[in-house]
């Protein structure tokens, strides 16, 4: 983990309200593991005060860069995404713990709206595709507008995507499960990792429950420190598992085996 | 002519730190966690988070919001419980020579005495600072920290039960700051700290719902800055031993203002999350500043207000 002013090298609009942000960040790039994400400040004063979190879109050891795709919600995001190339941030990471992906027939990337963040520098760093039997790479999204320009962040040569949206603007008519129940055969070992909104995981975790499929989720939460100490990230573990009630986004996730999170 | 570097230590009590720059409770977890980002050797000392005779797990979420310029907090005193603490905690202090200050909550007088003299046997610890924002389970639930004669009491017992130097962390949540100050120090602590957090409250207008599911919380960061000064000011002339100033400090420039103001030290709390380094910039800003303005000794500086 390192703090460092990372300079910003670009910063582009993707989509309406989203953004993907390049920042020189070599010793975190070299540190980096996919899932892991970044504490970044803003501002230099106090308002907003707190460092906010997010994720690794991707990154590049050989460039010394570190790439946050992000979506513009309150006013952290807005003065980053008014942010010129050369302005310095405050980047702490990378932090918490990413995804398992050690041992798999075949994967599946489950990703909802902004959610698909992480996923592009998970898809990059598989292990070599021939490893598994399958890589499906499956998103959702409200609408077409929406998913259009998330899912080409994702387009890396190789990859089948596949859509889903809510209101049928684009791929199917429906949401980013019926994809799973359509896509996932029985005849495989499947991993699912998935990163998206709280009721999408949800749904994703209760599909994966009943058809006995490995889940990991990247969760969210309202962060103060990001390392582990306000201990203010807390999310509910169901009883008996040794958590002691509650686990920590932060550094005990923000990927979690579904089977640990009270959903 | 050369000058050495100018002299950065304090003492609390019959305790030595390098220099006045401390960590506050719970927000610098047990020390190991910010050591990739600063040398937990290198702070006057390390505040860990509280910790109770039992774990406790804390309340639900969510458990903090952004407000402007500071934060609320519900965490709870969520923590691993002193048998935890002292076995899995705290060997990483003592092998890195951190100066470790144990911050300690209870329901009740007798629970913060056993905590005492379960810590006085531990080797490693250098001093104990006892949070008194706790309610008295056993006296109708007012907070320790409200009442003269509660902290006193709970002074006294820690004092009585284990040979430690004792800080007393003052809640800020009363009338007068001062005689609660004075309490503490008739029951034979070596130092108080103040401030912690200012109770408040935050709403979500559109679900109308709190947006703390403890509905209230303590606020902490910048915001409270001129309160805790204004405390600490009125503290040091109360009472004539060391005073630990808290609230709001981020900057070098924040805590001279609460070193001037009459504090021997002072702990920085919410800025750690904001700037994991701000501890190291703000003992190089003191440094400097002693250099700048001819002073040997951080002692030509503690309560040289001008009138
Ligand atoms: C581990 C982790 C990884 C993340 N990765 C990404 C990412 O890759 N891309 C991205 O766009 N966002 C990501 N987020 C969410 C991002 O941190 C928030 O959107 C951001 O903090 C909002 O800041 P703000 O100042 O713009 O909003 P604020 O002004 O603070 O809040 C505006 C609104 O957003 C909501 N909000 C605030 N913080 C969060 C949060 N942490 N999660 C969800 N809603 C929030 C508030 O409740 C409020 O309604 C991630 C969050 C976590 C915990
Ligand atoms: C997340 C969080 C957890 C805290 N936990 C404790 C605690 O366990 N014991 C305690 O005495 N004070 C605790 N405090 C209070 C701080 O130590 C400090 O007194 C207060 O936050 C004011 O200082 P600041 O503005 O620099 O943060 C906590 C504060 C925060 C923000
Ligand atoms: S954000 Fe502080 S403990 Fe997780």
């Amino acid at each position: 983990m390192k703090q460092i002013d990372a300079e910003i090298l670009k910063i582009e609009p993707v989509a309406k309200d989203i953004f993907r942000l390049t920042l020189k960040a070599p010793d975190i790039a070299e540190a980096a593991a996919p899932g892991q994400f970044v504490m970044i400040r803003p501002v230099s004063g106090f308002d907003p005060l707190l460092p906010r979190p997010f994720s690794l879109h991707d990154w590049s050891e050989k460039q010394g860069t570190i790439v946050i795709l992000f979506r513009v919600v309150g006013k952290g995001t807005g003065i980053l995404a008014q942010s010129r190339h050369g302005r310095k941030l405050q980047v702490v990471g990378p932090l918490g713990k990413g995804f398992d992906i050690t041992s798999a027939e075949s994967v599946c990337l489950v990703g909802g709206g902004i959610g698909i963040a992480p996923l592009l520098g998970l898809a990059k760093r598989l292990p070599e595709a021939d490893a598994y039997n399958e890589i499906a790479v499956l998103l959702g999204g409200a609408s077409g507008e929406e998913l259009a320009p998330l899912a080409e962040c994702l387009d890396i040569p190789g990859l089948a995507v596949r859509l889903a949206t809510d209101d049928g603007t684009l791929g199917h008519h429906g949401v980013v499960t019926d994809l799973m129940e359509n896509h996932m055969t029985r005849d495989r070992d499947w991993l699912v990792l998935s990163c998206g909104p709280m009721p999408m995981l949800k749904a994703v975790a209760h599909l994966c429950r009943k058809n006995g499929w490995p889940c990991q989720v990247s969760l969210e939460s309202v962060m103060a420190c990001g390392m582990g100490v306000c201990l203010g990230c807390a999310v509910k573990s169901p009883a008996g598992n040794g958590h002691e009630g509650y686990l920590h986004v932060c550094k005990d996730g923000p990927v979690f085996w579904e089977s640990d999170v009270a959903w | 002519m050369v000058r050495g570097k100018p002299d950065l230590e304090i003492k609390i009590g019959g305790l030595v730190l390098k220099n006045p720059v401390l960590t506050a409770s719970g927000t610098f977890g047990y020390g190991r966690e910010f050591a990739s980002l600063v040398d937990p050797a290198d702070l006057g000392a390390v505040v860990v988070k509280g910790i109770s005779l039992e774990p406790r797990s804390g309340n639900p979420p969510p458990r903090i919001v952004e407000t402007p310029c500071g934060m609320l907090n519900a965490i709870g005193l969520e923590n691993v419980g002193v048998e935890k603490f002292v076995s899995e905690k705290l060997p990483f202090l003592r092998e890195n020579g951190v100066c470790v200050i144990v911050n300690i909550l209870g329901d009740s007088v007798e629970e913060y005495g056993r905590l005492a003299e379960i810590l006085d046997n531990a080797p490693g610890i250098h001093a104990i600072e006892v949070n008194i924002s706790c309610p008295n389970v056993k006296q109708g639930g007012v907070a320790f920290g409200l009442d003269p004669e509660a902290a006193r009491a709970v002074t006294a017992e820690v004092r009585k039960k284990c040979s430690l130097p004792v800080i007393i962390k003052l809640s800020p949540n009363v009338t007068d700051i001062t005689s609660i100050a004075r309490a503490a120090e008739d029951g034979g602590a070596d130092g108080v700290s103040l401030i912690n957090t200012l109770q408040g409250m935050a709403i979500d207008i559109q679900t109308r719902k709190p947006r703390l599911a403890n509905v209230i919380g303590g606020l902490s960061g910048p915001a409270i800055r001129p309160v805790a000064l204004r405390m600490v000011w009125q503290t040091a002339k109360a009472v004539s031993v060391p005073v630990l100033g808290v609230g709001g400090i981020t900057t070098p420039e924040d805590a001279l203002e609460f070193l001037i103001a009459g504090a021997s030290a002072v702990q920085i709390g919410t800025g750690n999350f904001i700037n994991p380094r701000a501890t190291i910039q703000v003992i190089e800003g003191i440094e400097k500043y002693l250099i700048e303005h001819d002073m040997n000794s951080i002692h030509d500086l503690i309560g040289s207000l001008n009138g």
